[in-house]
């Protein structure tokens, strides 16, 4: 039953640069797909713990105690060179996984928050996180059969400030997904080149 | 994808794995730090540690290692150090995206590399 490095190809014995991005969005709106789209791997999944700060770790008995966070994520892996190594994750967007963003995600290049009209409000709370936690993100739309709003709308109701890249998707379909990673790199490329100036 | 239970393992046995140790030595290593194997497994080891050196003849990072063992990576990090502790092991860290400030962007050759990756895909 074990899945095993064995299932799947290795990386390259020059690997040596394990690079993040981070695709967040509510349930269901289609972020292990899109992981599932461009990755080398069939997406995996694993989980952390974090058991809140002031317990007494001790206190072995107790290792299940109520104050445990568990938070689950999928995640792929797209080898970029002999040395670079992409690691794609899909995190859930809701509140007791901010807890654990730093520990997870500090040092990830940028997100993707991944929408879905139909539920925009699931997304609000994953863009102020972002702000807050100075992650460079986009956002992206996958495409749902029936959504009617134009991307200026979903920008107005979101309160997306003009700089920040917003796009269609689709996350079933490869050169879709890639177009959005791609984005998001020229975001992060025009974003470096600003400060550098400046 | 099949979702495995984590949680049906149950806490005794992470308990068991690790040790009763709830934190890594090593604050070091990162979900994307690529593990590399630098000692055969030996009878008497503990199996998650030999599982380990069996499965990072190649590269692999500690996010996989932690799917792969059915652990959460917490667990893993504890594993890990014990391993580099004792040589058994080597760490490849991401150098270029930590230890940057928080609010501070990769440099700008680093990614435009990643995007020629992304366009080779």
């Amino acid at each position: 039953m074990d899945s095993t490095t064995s299932d799947r190809v290795p990386l390259a014995s020059t690997a040596s640069e394990g690079l993040k991005i981070v695709i967040v969005g509510g349930f269901g709106v289609g972020k292990t797909t899109m992981v599932r789209s461009v990755s080398e791997i069939r997406p995996l999944s694993t989980e952390e713990t974090m058991t809140q700060a002031g317990q007494d770790v001790d206190r072995t008995n107790e290792v299940a105690d109520k104050s445990t966070t568990t938070v689950a994520f999928d995640f792929g892996r797209i080898s970029l060179d002999e040395q670079m190594v992409l690691y794609l994750f899909g995190a859930p967007g809701q509140e007791r996984f901010w807890f654990l963003w730093d520990r997870l995600f500090s040092g990830t290049l940028g997100a993707v928050v991944l929408v879905d009209t139909r539920r925009l409000e699931d997304s609000w709370y994953a863009i102020d996180r972002l702000e807050h936690h100075d992650t460079p993100f986009i956002v992206a739309r996958n495409n749902f059969p029936g959504s009617t709003h134009t991307l200026d709308s979903v920008r107005e109701a979101l309160s997306l400030p003009a700089d920040i890249p917003i796009i269609d998707c689709d996350a079933r379909d490869r050169e879709s997904a890639k177009r959005v990673l791609i984005r998001l790199v020229g975001h992060l490329v025009a974003l470096s080149s600003k400060v550098a100036v400046s | 994808m099949v979702r495995r239970e984590l949680d049906n393992e149950g806490p005794d046995r992470l308990y068991t794995v690790t040790g009763g140790r709830s934190q890594s030595d090593d604050p070091d290593l990162d979900l994307v730090t690529l593990i590399v194997s630098s000692a055969e497994p030996v009878p008497g080891m503990q199996s998650e540690h030999a599982r380990i050196l069996r499965m990072c003849v190649h590269p692999v990072a500690v996010v996989e290692i932690s799917a792969d063992l059915g652990l959460p990576v917490g667990v893993v990090k504890i594993l890990l150090s014990d391993l580099l502790r004792a040589n058994k092991v080597t760490a490849r860290h991401p150098r270029l995206t930590s230890g940057r400030a928080r609010t501070q962007l990769p440099d700008a050759a680093i990614l435009k590399k990643v995007l020629v990756g992304l366009h080779n895909l």
